[in-house]
Order: C-alpha cells, then sequence, then structure tokens
C-alpha cells in the first residue's frame, strides 16, 4: 500500500496534479503563520531580562537557520534517493532546495550578524558555529555552481547528489559545535532534552515562525518542482493536453 | 530491492561514512584550536598561547570591577569557578558587560594572572524571559542557597549557570 503510493507518487504527472491541490492551501497556512508569528513575536512578546528589545530578531534568525540545517538534509536524502533508485523527481527536489536554502543561510548569518553587533560587540567571530554555518552558505554556493556548470542534467544531478552527500558531514558539526568547542555563540535553548531555556511567551511565536518558514518552503518548492516537471515532460502527452485544455480555457 | 540497487546503497554509505570519519579524525587533530577561548584553568595550566595574542573566556567575577578615573580603563578578574586572572582593557564594553556576565577577551598575558585585553567580548547564555520572571527566579535561587549555606558551610559560590554559559 504505502510502496504503491510512493511509486504513484513519484510519477511525474501524479506528483503535478496533487501538489496543485496543495498549493492554495500551503499559501494560506504560510501568510497565517507569518502573520501571527510577526504580530506575536515583534508586539506582544515580552522583553528579555538581559537583550531588551534586541532579542526579537530571534524571531527571524533562529527559523532561518533551522531552515538552513532541514533544507540540507533533505537535499541529502533527496540526492541519496536519486543515486540509489534513480528517480528524477528527487533529482528536481534536491536541485530546488538549493537556492532556497542558500537564502535562509544567508539570512541566518546577516541577521546573526546585525545582532552580534549590540549583544556580543562584534558583527563577527571565527567561532566553530558561526564558521561551519558560512562553510554551509559555501556549500549551497558550491551545489548551485556545479549545476549550472555542467550541461547535461542526467550527469549534473549525480555530480551535485555526491557533492550534497559529501557535504552532509558539515550538519552535526553546525549543530554540536556550541557543545563540542568553547564558542561565543550561546548554547542551544530549545532543542534541549529537558525544559526549554526559553519562556513559554516567547517561544510560542518562534514556533509559529517556525512553522512559517516550513511552509513558505514548502510552497516555493513545490512551484519550482512544478515548473522544471513540465520543462522535462515537455514531450509528454499528459504534458502535451495540459496545454491544449490551458489554451482552449484563455 | 536489486542487486544493482542494493550496490549503488553501499556505496552511497560508504561515502557517507568515509567522509565522516575522515572529517572527524581531522577535528580531533585540530581540536584545540577549534576553541574560541581558552578558560583561566586552562591559561592556569599552562595549555594558553601564552607567548602571543589569544582568547581569554570566564565570568565575570561578582565585586571585582574597578574602574579608572578615565573613564575607560577598566581592571576586573574572570572565573571558570576554579582559577581567577586580572583583566584590564581601555576601550568600550558591549552593553551586556556586568557582574557575572560570560566574557571573551581577546590579548596577552603580561605577567601569569594578569591579562591585557585588547577586545572584550559579551557571551550572552542561551535563557531567554521576561525580567519578572529572571527576578521571581533570582529570589527563588537567593532564598535556596541561605538554606543550603546553613547546611553547609562550604558553598563554593558557583552559580549552576557557569557551565552553559562557558
Amino acid at each position: 500500500m504505502m510502496v504503491k503510493f510512493i511509486h504513484k507518487l513519484a510519477s511525474p504527472k501524479y506528483f503535478y496534479h496533487l501538489s496543485g491541490k496543495l498549493l492554495p492551501w500551503l499559501m494560506a497556512m504560510c501568510l497565517l503563520f507569518f502573520l501571527l508569528g510577526l504580530v506575536q513575536g515583534l508586539i506582544y512578546a515580552p522583553v528579555d531580562y538581559q537583550q531588551g528589545h534586541s532579542y526579537r530578531i530571534m524571531f527571524i534568525h533562529v527559523p532561518s537557520a533551522w531552515m538552513s540545517l532541514m533544507i540540507y538534509i533533505i537535499m541529502a536524502t533527496a540526492g541519496a534517493i536519486f543515486l540509489i533508485w534513480k528517480i528524477k523527481l528527487a533529482a528536481i527536489i534536491a536541485s530546488s532546495s538549493a537556492t532556497i536554502g542558500a537564502a535562509f543561510t544567508f539570512i541566518a548569518l546577516v541577521t546573526g550578524a546585525l545582532w552580534g553587533k549590540p549583544m556580543w560587540g562584534t558583527y563577527w567571530a571565527w567561532d566553530a558555529r558561526l564558521t561551519s554555518e558560512l562553510i554551509l552558505l559555501f556549500l549551497y554556493l558550491g551545489y548551485i555552481a556545479l549545476e549550472e556548470a555542467i550541461d547535461d542534467p542526467r550527469s549534473a544531478s549525480k555530480a551535485c547528489a555526491v557533492l550534497v552527500l559529501v557535504g552532509v558531514v558539515n550538519i552535526p558539526i553546525i549543530h554540536y559545535s556550541v557543545e563540542w568547542w568553547y564558542t561565543l555563540h550561546q548554547g542551544a535553548s530549545v532543542s534541549k532534552l529537558d525544559t526549554p531555556s526559553i519562556h513559554i511567551s516567547m517561544l510560542i511565536p518562534l514556533l509559529l515562525m517556525t512553522l512559517a518558514c516550513k511552509c513558505y518552503y514548502a510552497l516555493t518548492i513545490l512551484m519550482q518542482a512544478r515548473n522544471k516537471i513540465l520543462w522535462q515532460e515537455q514531450n509528454t502527452h499528459w504534458v502535451r493536453a495540459l496545454i491544449t485544455e490551458n489554451q482552449s480555457k484563455g | 530491492m536489486n542487486k544493482q540497487r542494493q550496490k549503488r546503497l553501499i556505496l552511497v554509505l560508504i561515502l557517507i561514512f568515509g567522509v565522516g570519519t575522515a572529517v572527524t579524525l581531522g577535528l580531533q587533530a585540530l581540536n584545540k584550536n577549534l576553541l574560541y577561548f581558552f578558560s583561566p584553568t586552562q591559561v592556569v595550566a599552562g595549555e594558553a598561547p601564552i607567548t602571543r595574542t589569544f582568547r581569554l573566556g570566564g565570568l565575570v567575577k561578582k565585586g571585582s570591577i574597578k574602574r579608572e578615573k578615565d573613564g575607560l580603563t577598566v581592571h576586573f578578574q574572570v572565573t571558570d569557578g576554579a582559577k581567577v586572572i586580572a583583566i584590564s582593557y581601555t576601550g568600550i564594553l558591549p552593553d551586556l558587560f556586568k557582574e557575572g556576565q560570560g566574557i571573551v577577551a581577546a590579548g596577552k598575558l603580561q605577567s601569569p594572572g594578569h591579562f591585557i585585553a585588547e577586545e572584550v567580548l559579551a557571551k550572552h547564555d542561551e535563557n531567554y524571559m521576561p525580567p519578572e520572571v529572571a527576578d521571581a527566579l533570582e529570589k527563588a535561587h537567593k532564598e535556596g542557597k541561605s538554606v543550603s549555606q546553613e547546611e553547609s558551610a562550604q558553598d563554593t559560590n558557583i552559580t549552576p549557570t557557569t557551565d552553559s554559559v562557558l
């Protein structure tokens, strides 16, 4: 049953139709969560006992940093699936994720620098957390460059999948850097095993913003993947039928 | 799963584990160099490169901050709960600098136990809460402390957050 569904989902035609139905819902959820999260985080959440209002940049910084890790893990998984099972859709998911992943990494680094200046006293420090996150940005950029450099889409997907799998070692390093080494960056607040060391009134907007970012990622990746599917499958019956159908409508 | 897919799966796993092992070994070898700062205990033990500039991190010891008349020079001590090192610094301190705060100072040892800083950065901990909650916690902490002090005279005066700040 499950295997059958996965096989069905992996067929570009089925994926195209299913994702088309999901898009408006994702869009609505994304807007709702962003609105709720921003209003709660920037207006209603109380000030921090140490950092005053400055801590509010966390509501952008932390979800972006989490997304930068999550998207890379998704890309690595998709890359492995493509290498092993040769499922074309996996390659499309991986390549659509690269730009959005790079964007989130960039946002995390920039907001972190803007937060670091007033709190730490410096924009940048070469500590383990900051440096490994910068390497993640380079991995994303390297992925995009490699994909653009190879003309044949199949060999491009293959090379990129290997690159993304080599880079996956960086993900646990980023996550545990604050525990393994002395860093300027503080330790984890939310993903600790015991109770999170962040007050509930600040945790809720943070989680809302995280949900918003996840919906935004799902939305953009589906839109990009749909475009790539249409392009790749342009000579198939179902795409031609879709085009004539839309033309007669328009 | 057919033979060819199995083979490719094994290759992917070898790739990940191979890179993982290589990087782990590399990081192990570089371990000391990846520390952003040294603790007072490490400096006293002679693990820090005392002949050149390095970073020293710790908590600002309570009651140790002394400001000079010029308004810019400040003397204070940092501790990791075990050892104490005195720091002198001339310049603008970050807003978060205060007693009990985690800081990272870059500079050189002038004499054993005396560090001349060229730059002082503040570390903040991973706790986020409204000021009222912080006050309530502090109160509860003090009450708990006075009780424990009665029980044992040897209170080492290390706050429970020392670990997470360092």
